[in-house]
């Protein structure tokens, strides 16, 4: 089955659904292991050092948002590990996809932004069309 | 040494060339649009802004960062210019890098972090709406056609970066505006009607401003304001490189490295500077990482200015406007409508103040120093609250204090207790409290003694070791010599 699996959480019901079903997935597998990735967004960058006092609370905000995923995957004894990486969401989430070489990327089909997204296209749609391994997005 | 030469500054060519080019392009109307803020001529913004580049490439303690003429500088500049002329400026901009160099050294910067972030808000909101405001006089009731421009400007500047992100919008909105507003004769101001354009290098000048103390008492109160507001605009930009980047910088450093540039900038005829949050994410986002990123932008500016000047003039003031439009609403921090309703309702109004006051000052610094007083006031006012609580049981009372004892809150703690008892066994309990100052014994030492005066026996227990040491050196109650009255 699937030794590494990737899962994009960005803090929007979509993605803590994707962690539930990458639960499923890693549960057949003992020697499965799941990684969460947030992306720190290049966009929201101003707005969030703005908002935050100090270095400190950033990282908790944001591990904050990560947190229910993290819930699930204990709950469940999935091994897992935490991520964390700054950049443009799509872009980001298909290199590092690329690079780790993972065997599944897990990915909701929209994120928090939706008016954004009907503009932009969805990050699910570019790291589908970029990534190298099987993607599995949920609805 | 040597090692650390080649991460600052080779690590990442050519991502930092091409982010330096993308920067330069972008600059080039900030500046000038910056410059008439300001009231002087286009080539001092670009000179500044070649000026603060380069230097800043070497001197600054954030690489990847962009600094050059901003708009919180020009803003606080203005009037200095408008009373005195540009010559002082020159003169303010050196003393404004003497200051910063100063406040690095004896590192000031660092106190920069106490700054509350509900005045950091306000900061970037007063300047948001003061960049708009500037914008006004230049096409509103003008004619029609300022009005078409500023439009489809601000479509360009929109809608073009979904589809292609090359070459920075704004710069295809003056090209293309440029070319039409001359082809069909259209009635526009243009830059030329406000500054002239000259394509030379800046050269090393000394302001000429007579060297007496009546010229440094007109440019002093402008240097504080502009060393302050530099730094404010410098570190938070640092820290937002330092997130996007995931790597610390040297506050400090910056700090000197600011005032390094602006002293050099202000010898060769620029106006003074500081780091820009929207050119550094530009940076970063198009892949700009190191020191060279930085250098590539001021040599590649100061380039197109030599072979582009005359057509710099040529610009149409309405598309300079839609430009800054566009920065005025990208640097207005839009979630601050919810941070109203959700924050603390004192840190809601502190932020309120603070873009109040400068909106009705015209000046950044005295909002901000005002955001940070009225913070430290509300801070101390909620710090202050003392709570005592009175257990009573048999021949003895037990009083448990409970917050931060010291000069604010000495008052509700003497208030506290009811002194008027007699030949009581009294217990003052310090589990949950701290002293901090001389105030604060006092307060200890005032109501033991009444006590005492009514023959209540007093057992001060539980004090922390701070503030036992703070007790044992300066309170009087347990020295035999005090009298009682």
């Amino acid at each position: 089955m699937y030794k590494r699996i990737l899962v994009a959480i960005d803090g929007s019901l979509h993605s803590y659904r994707a962690a539930a079903e990458a639960v499923k997935i890693a549960s057949l597998d003992k020697a499965s292991k799941v990684e969460l990735l947030y992306i720190a967004d290049f966009s929201k960058a101003k707005k969030e050092v703005l908002h935050a006092q100090g270095k400190a609370e950033l990282e908790q905000v944001r591990r904050g948002w990560i947190q229910p995923a993290e819930d699930l995957m204990k709950e469940n004894l999935i091994d897992y590990e935490v991520k964390i990486l700054h950049g443009d969401p799509g872009p980001t989430i298909v290199d590092y996809a690329n690079k780790e070489k993972f065997d599944l990327v897990v990915i909701g089909s929209r994120g928090l932004n939706g008016l954004q997204e009907m503009v932009l296209g969805s990050v699910s749609h570019k790291v589908v069309k970029r990534v190298n391994c099987p993607v599995l997005i949920i609805k | 040494m040597f090692e650390k030469i080649k991460v600052d500054w080779f690590s990442n060519i050519k991502g930092d060339v091409l982010a330096g080019i993308v920067v330069a392009l972008a600059l080039i109307p900030e500046a000038i649009a910056f410059s008439i803020i300001a009231g002087v001529d286009p080539m001092v913004g670009l000179y500044a802004s070649f000026t603060m580049a380069v230097i800043i490439a070497f001197a600054g303690g954030r690489p990847g960062m962009i600094s050059a003429a901003t708009g919180a500088m020009a803003l606080v500049m203005a009037p200095l210019i408008r009373d005195h002329g540009v010559e002082y400026l020159f003169a303010a901009t050196i003393l404004t890098g003497v200051i910063q160099i100063l406040f690095g050294v004896f590192k000031i910067a660092k106190l920069m972090r106490f700054i509350p972030r509900a005045v950091m808000i306000g900061f970037v909101n007063s300047l948001a709406i003061l960049i708009f405001m500037a914008q006004v006089p230049h096409f509103i009731g003008i004619n029609n056609m300022t009005y078409v421009f500023v439009a489809i400007t601000l479509l360009i500047v929109y809608v073009v970066p979904r589809f292609f992100k090359a070459i920075p919008a704004p710069l295809i909105a003056i090209v293309a505006l440029t070319s039409i507003a001359l082809y069909s004769n259209a009635d526009l101001r243009t830059v030329g009607d406000l500054g002239a354009i000259t394509q030379s290098l800046p050269t090393f000048l000394i302001p000429t401003v007579p060297f007496n103390f009546e010229t440094l008492a007109i440019i002093f109160p402008y240097a504080i304001a502009l060393a302050i507001v530099g730094l404010l605009e410098s570190l938070l930009t640092a820290s937002i490189v330092d997130d996007m980047t995931d790597t610390t910088s040297n506050k400090n450093l910056e700090a000197r490295g600011q005032g390094i540039a602006n002293v050099v900038t202000g010898f060769f005829g620029g106006m003074a500077g500081c780091a820009m949050i929207g050119q550094s994410v530009i940076n970063v986002k198009s892949g700009g990482r190191s020191r060279l990123s930085t250098l590539v932008a001021g040599v590649f500016l100061m380039f197109l200015i030599i072979v582009l000047g005359e057509l710099v003039v040529q610009i149409p003031m309405p598309v300079l406007v839609g430009i800054m439009i566009m920065v005025s609403i990208g640097t207005f921090d839009w979630s601050s409508f919810s941070y109203l309703r959700k924050a603390p309702k004192t840190d809601a109004l502190v932020m309120l103040v603070t873009v109040a006051i400068v909106v009705a000052t015209h000046d950044l610094s005295k909002g901000v120093i005002a955001g940070v007083i009225l913070s430290a006031i509300f801070f101390v006012a909620k710090i202050s609250t003392m709570k005592v609580l009175k257990q009573e049981e048999d021949n003895q009372i037990t009083f448990q204090v409970e917050g931060q004892l010291f000069f604010a809150s000495v008052d509700a703690f003497v208030d506290a207790f009811d002194i008027s008892v007699e030949k009581k066994n009294i217990v003052i309990d310090f589990t949950t409290a701290h002293v901090w100052d001389d105030s604060a014994v006092g307060a200890i030492d005032k109501v033991v003694m009444k006590y005492r005066e009514n023959h209540n026996q007093v057992t001060i227990k539980n004090l922390n070791a701070a503030s036992k040491k703070l007790v044992d050196q300066l309170a009087v109650f347990n020295d035999p010599k005090a009298s009682t009255h």
